[in-house]
């Protein structure tokens, strides 16, 4: 799966078949709400059959279904499967910092990136969910096409080194999936997050880092640089560095978290070290019963 | 220059090591260069802080690596050099002498003094110094001349197995020429006289270093025998702490292969200078000593060669007439016997019995007539060196034997009915023995007055009667007559060997004249006069490092010069055989004294442990590359660019692919061990799993049960191997056949070959209840004739009723195993193999059977798991189990016969046996 001659989408079909149809929990909101052609496993709004059931106490004449009924003494209510469609808005981290790998067995974070986001695009939009863009690049639809349109657009790589989320063109108590290495300033992201919030969007902050960045195994006089060039830092002892570099990436994870928290967000870490499916297994998880609903 | 031991070629470059502080201070404000690394994480950095603001110095143990590295290659480039010799350079033009005492003492330390001399003679070459070596045990003018040359010369140089007579002094200090030389006296560490002339003449030509190895000199006096003990002395040249030694008797055995037949510990005490022992041996085994040597003492001086006077003669005394028991004076041998007890071993038997054992005399007693086959074999002996000495007396009087001509075996011709005189019923007196004359053995005998001749036989008067006579009476008639046959001789006493005839067996000349004739050895050497004019040839001489070689075409040596004179070129110590005897000279002498030498103190004594001269610069270089090496691998690692885990994996790979091959010897031995301190069961590895485990199950089952109803208690079986393992150890090889099995290399043959003829025994199992008879037509069958084909296997027949196999434990008729099929082939009965009437079993093939042939399994028969349970079913029901224990009844029976041999067979002769017993 990391080897970047097999195009990024079969890969991520691939990677998307591995799992069973993701079931987005979309909470019910008024507005964005429209039925979707994928049920819910459960008796509710819809057009597909779900189950006969006796009648019970309670239920009224009308919910009789009496073609079934007349083939048994017993009365039957006809159930439709509960069937809804929600929107999943993507955003994944453009910037330079993001296309970097410390050994040439790892993929680059970007790479790693793009593919579980659109995995889980893939099945969100076999779920029946819409999928779209962040920063109204491309708006939430279903179907094989917007598949391939979001290819397309994550291929863009962006030349700045840090970026933040641009959360214009996010509809009212949708989701969205953010996947970056949150290195760069957080200050764009709080005040992303906060809208959001307001704008009662829920969903995942999705930091994707290197191994090397986890571990910081340099040494020695080094003039470390980000990809852009932009930034550079220079040590006599990178050794002596490593622990207050560690202490300042754990204060990052904490403030993520905790942003997470106070937004209702779900915050998930990924090394690129790891595996892809495990990461898009989080992934569902988060998306699928994070929200409490 | 020199520093303690170490000298330099080129001092002046040392200085440089002046700059190494200046380079140390250079190195230490050089920082390392930084890396650039692209890292993401660098947010995060930014505003941290460097602690330790001082560490953009280059620490200092790096710094101390590469000044290390540095001053290695300075003063590897310097030229060290450990031990230099460059000692001689204050006369490097003076030619350089090598004087060696070259005598056997020098052969202890050979090797080393060759070095020396060889380092002394290259130093010399380099100096561009003349050389000349100089052997004072075989002077020769020095002639100097380029060092080299004598350099290839050295091996060539040998000690001699003598010392430098003074004359040899003498003469070496004359040849000295008048030039300045310095001289190296390579000494043996003995005196020896007529030394400080020399060392003086020496001297006065330029200095003189000694050298002398510190090994104690060690010398083994000529052997002596004294009441039937061989004994020995060992002297030491300077006394010290008590010492052991063990002086080891060299001698052929009775095949005539050299070898140590006796030894004798010894031990020089605290301060003493002499070691004493006594080897007490019989004489046939003292017969046959040849030398006497000190254990790990490789010179001529620590040998002293046995001769004649060690041995006793072997006298064989055959009478004629044997019919008067009881009147022992009157005996013909009585005389003889209390003669020659002392001196001599005496053989009694019959003549033809006592030929065999090649005495060294026989004596025949007044015996006339020979058969002619005793008369030829007499002559045989005679002429090959043996002494016939004949006694006259009634018998070769009335006789006819060299009557009318001479008989072979008599020196004269008689006359018939001898004469008496003196007697009752004849005229005149006894006679008296006449003066011997002086080319006589007897010559120098005094002789007593009592001693008369009252009866002889009379010798025929012929023209080689006068030479043949070698003691006569009183009015010259031959006393006693010689004639010498082939390298023997034939010695007629004409008289009687009791007194019956004359009183000469009464007196001690009768004991001297027999010692003369060397029929009674005398243990004190020959005198001079005794051996004036006698040329004696060396048969084996010895050389400077105690060997015995072939003497070659040494010329012979004087009697004169024999015994007395100095050991030289033309006297070798060895073994010289004379006329009558064989003497040994040996280095040293009863009489050799052993001193050890005292150099005047201005003289420096140098020993032959020199160091060699080992120039260190070459080392020191490679040194400073491996810290070099060093600093790249720690500034690496200082900047960070060093990855210590993987390097660390490859280190410990190569380290593990160094390491691995190891181990596999020692497994072998604990091997072999294990399978010779037990008896062990084997089976032989063919490659199919599940054929060889059951193998080696059916061994376990059957060590098993002959663990639990034999005394045989077999340990655990092992499987062979048949390529890798020695054969050796294993009584039995059980293989099993299958038609995939590969055969085994040609070495692998070569060695079930040896392991057949050595009385191993292989069971051939083809597992296919015979159903082929062993023709090709089973694969398994196919397969065992193709594996067996190279194998020597004797002709085979079906086991017999009779074979030992039937009977070796258990009675049984068949050999069942998970098959009952039959038959069994085994080795085949000789032809010649008939029953005898009245015993019940024919007396079969001696020995084991090489090969057990049949197709039964009985391995699966026998297998058995840890518990004792069989692992394979045999046949069905009880019958089933009937035929399991019959199985490994065949096994036991199998393991008797391997382990006892025809032992059961040999039962039949019981009753033989207990009836010669007279139970």
């Amino acid at each position: 799966m990391n080897t970047p001659v097999t195009p990024l989408r079969p890969r991520a079909e691939s990677e998307a078949a591995r799992l069973p149809p993701l079931l987005a929990r979309a909470e019910h909101l008024a507005g964005t709400v429209l039925l979707g052609e994928h049920g819910r496993r459960r008796a509710g709004q819809g057009d597909d059959f779900w189950q006969y059931r006796p009648v019970q106490p309670g239920d009224s004449r009308r919910m009789i279904d009496w073609r079934r009924s007349g083939r048994s003494d017993a009365q039957f209510v006809r159930q439709r499967e509960w069937q809804i469609a929600q929107s999943v808005m993507l955003w994944v981290d453009p910037a330079a910092s993001m296309r970097f790998a410390s050994d040439s067995g790892l993929p680059d974070k970007a790479d790693r990136a793009r593919l579980l986001a659109l995995a889980s695009a893939i099945l969100l939009i076999r779920g029946g969910e819409r999928v779209g863009l962040t920063g109204g690049a491309l708006p939430p639809r279903r179907g094989q096409v917007q598949i391939a349109r979001l290819t397309e657009a994550l291929m863009q790589d962006s030349d700045e080194d840090y970026a933040s989320p641009d959360m214009a063109g996010l509809l009212p108590h949708g989701r969205a999936v953010l996947v970056s290495d949150f290195m760069g300033d957080l200050t764009g992201l709080r005040g992303a997050l906060t809208a959001a919030a307001d704008r009662g969007v829920r969903g995942v902050l999705y930091q994707v880092l290197d191994p090397a960045e986890e571990v910081f195994p340099y040494s020695g006089r080094t003039i470390f640089e980000s990809i852009g060039g932009t930034m550079a830092h220079e040590t006599l002892k990178a050794g002596d560095l490593r622990d207050r570099y560690l202490e300042r990436l754990a204060e990052r994870k904490a403030e993520l978290a905790s942003l997470c928290s106070v937004t209702g967000w779900r915050y998930g870490c990924h090394h690129t070290s790891g595996s892809a499916q495990s990461a898009l297994l989080w992934l569902y998880r988060a998306l699928d019963g994070g929200i409490g609903a | 220059m020199m520093l303690g031991p170490i000298g330099f070629a080129a001092p002046w470059l040392l200085l440089a090591l002046a700059a190494l502080p200046i380079l140390w201070i250079i190195l230490r404000a050089v920082p390392p260069a930084p890396v650039r690394r692209r890292f993401p994480g660098v947010a995060l950095m930014l505003g941290l802080k460097d602690e330790d603001s001082v560490t953009d110095r280059t620490p200092w143990w790096l710094l101390l690596l590469r000044m290390l590295a540095v001053a290695a290659v300075i003063i590897g480039l310097a030229g060290p050099v450990l031990n230099p010799r460059d000692e001689g350079e204050a006369r490097a033009t003076d030619p350089l002498l090598i004087l060696l005492d070259n005598s056997w003492a020098s052969a202890r330390d050979w090797n080393a003094q060759i070095a020396v001399i060889d380092g002394l003679l290259a130093e010399a070459g380099r100096a561009g110094r003349p050389a000349a070596v100089m052997q004072l045990s075989d002077p020769e003018p020095p002639l100097f001349q380029a060092a080299e040359s004598w350099r290839s010369r050295l091996p060539g140089l040998a000690p001699a197995p003598w010392s430098a007579t003074p004359e040899m002094l003498d003469e070496a200090a004359g040849m000295l020429g008048d030039t300045a030389i310095e001289t190296r006296w390579f000494s043996d560490g003995l005196v020896h006289e007529g030394r400080d002339a020399l060392l003086a003449a020496l001297e006065a030509r330029g200095p003189v270093t000694a050298h002398e190895s510190p090994r104690p000199i060690l010398a083994l006096k000529p052997a002596t025998l004294a009441d039937g003990l061989v004994n020995l002395e060992a002297l030491r040249a300077q006394s010290g702490p008590t010492r052991e030694i063990t002086v080891n008797a060299h001698g052929l055995d009775p095949a005539g292969v050299p070898r140590v037949l006796a030894s004798l510990p010894m031990t020089f005490g605290e301060g003493e200078t002499g070691a004493q022992g006594a080897l007490s041996l019989p004489p046939e085994l003292r017969a046959r000593l040849t030398r006497f040597e000190i254990a790990g003492q490789a010179h001529a001086g620590a040998v002293t060669l046995g001769d004649d006077g060690l041995k006793r003669r072997e006298v064989a005394m055959i009478a004629g007439r044997d019919d008067r028991e009881g009147l022992e004076l009157l005996s013909p041998l009585h005389y003889l016997e209390q003669a020659l007890i002392p001196t001599a071993d005496l053989l009694d038997g019959a003549l033809m019995d006592v030929l065999p054992a090649n005495p060294d005399v026989i004596i025949l007693a007044d015996v006339a007539t020979l058969s002619g086959a005793e008369q030829a074999a007499l002559l045989d002996w005679t002429a090959q060196g043996g002494l016939l000495l004949r006694f006259a007396g009634p018998r070769l009087a009335a006789s006819d034997v060299s009557r009318n001509e001479e008989a072979p075996l008599m020196p004269v011709r008689l006359r018939a009915g001898g004469r008496t005189v003196g007697g009752a019923m004849s005229w005149g007196e006894p006679k008296a023995l006449a003066l011997f004359a002086e080319d006589t053995p007897f010559y120098g005998l005094s002789i007593p007055a009592d001693v008369s001749v009252s009866a002889q036989v009379m010798a025929q008067p012929d023209p080689v009667l006068a030479e043949r006579v070698i003691a006569q009476l009183s009015d010259g008639t031959p006393l006693v007559t010689r004639k010498r046959i082939g390298s023997g001789q034939v010695v007629l006493f004409h008289v009687t060997a009791n007194a019956e005839w004359s009183s000469l067996p009464l007196s001690g000349l009768f004991v001297q004249m027999l010692e003369r004739l060397a029929v009674s050895s005398s243990v004190a050497p020959p005198d001079a006069a005794e051996l004036e004019g006698t040329t004696w040839q060396p048969v084996a001489v010895l050389d400077g490092f105690g060997a015995l070689n072939d003497a070659g075409t040494l010329p012979g040596v004087a009697g004169e010069r024999i015994l007395a004179a100095p050991l030289g070129p033309d006297l070798a110590p060895g073994i010289y055989d004379g006329p009558d005897r064989r003497i040994a000279r040996n280095v040293i002498s009863a009489e050799t004294p052993l001193a050890p030498v005292a150099w005047p103190p201005r003289i420096p004594v140098e020993g032959l442990a020199r160091a060699p001269e080992l120039p260190l610069g070459g080392w020191l270089l490679a040194a400073s590359l491996i810290l070099l090496i060093a600093d790249i691998a720690a500034s690496l690692a200082l900047s960070g660019r060093l990855w210590p885990v993987r390097a660390t994996a490859t280190l410990l790979l190569a380290l593990s692919l160094v390491s691995a091959p190891q181990g596999g010897r020692a497994q072998d031995d604990s091997r072999a061990i294990l399978a010779t301190s037990e008896v062990v069961l084997a089976h032989v590895i063919t490659g199919n799993a599940a054929l060889d485990d059951a193998a080696r199950a059916g061994l376990v089952g059957l060590g098993r049960v002959l663990n639990f109803r034999t005394s045989i208690e077999p340990a655990a079986p092992i499987s062979v191997n048949l390529e890798t393992d020695d054969l050796a150890f294993y009584p039995i090889l059980y293989w099993p056949i299958t038609p995939d099995q590969p055969a085994p290399s040609a070495e692998a043959y070569v060695k079930l070959n040896d392991y057949l003829r050595n009385g191993g025994l292989i069971v051939f199992d083809t597992r296919d209840a015979n159903v082929a008879g062993f023709g090709a037509s089973s694969p398994n069958g196919a397969r065992l004739q193709r594996l067996a084909a190279p194998l020597d296997i004797p002709p085979l027949e079906p086991v017999p009723d009779d074979h030992v196999l039937t009977r070796a434990f258990y009675l049984l008729t068949d050999f069942p195993g998970r098959y009952a099929g039959r038959p069994v082939w085994v080795e085949a009965a000789p032809p010649d193999a008939e029953r005898i009437e009245g015993m019940p079993f024919r007396n079969l093939n001696d020995g084991v059977t090489p090969v057990v042939i049949g197709g039964n399994d009985w391995a699966s028969a026998w297998a058995a798991n840890d518990r004792g349970d069989p692992l394979f079913p045999v046949g069905r029901g009880y019958a089933g189990e009937r035929q399991r224990e019959l199985a490994y009844r065949f096994g036991v029976n199998l393991l008797m016969h391997v382990l006892t041999g025809n032992y059961k067979s040999d039962q039949v002769h019981v009753p033989a046996l207990l009836d010669r017993l007279g139970q």
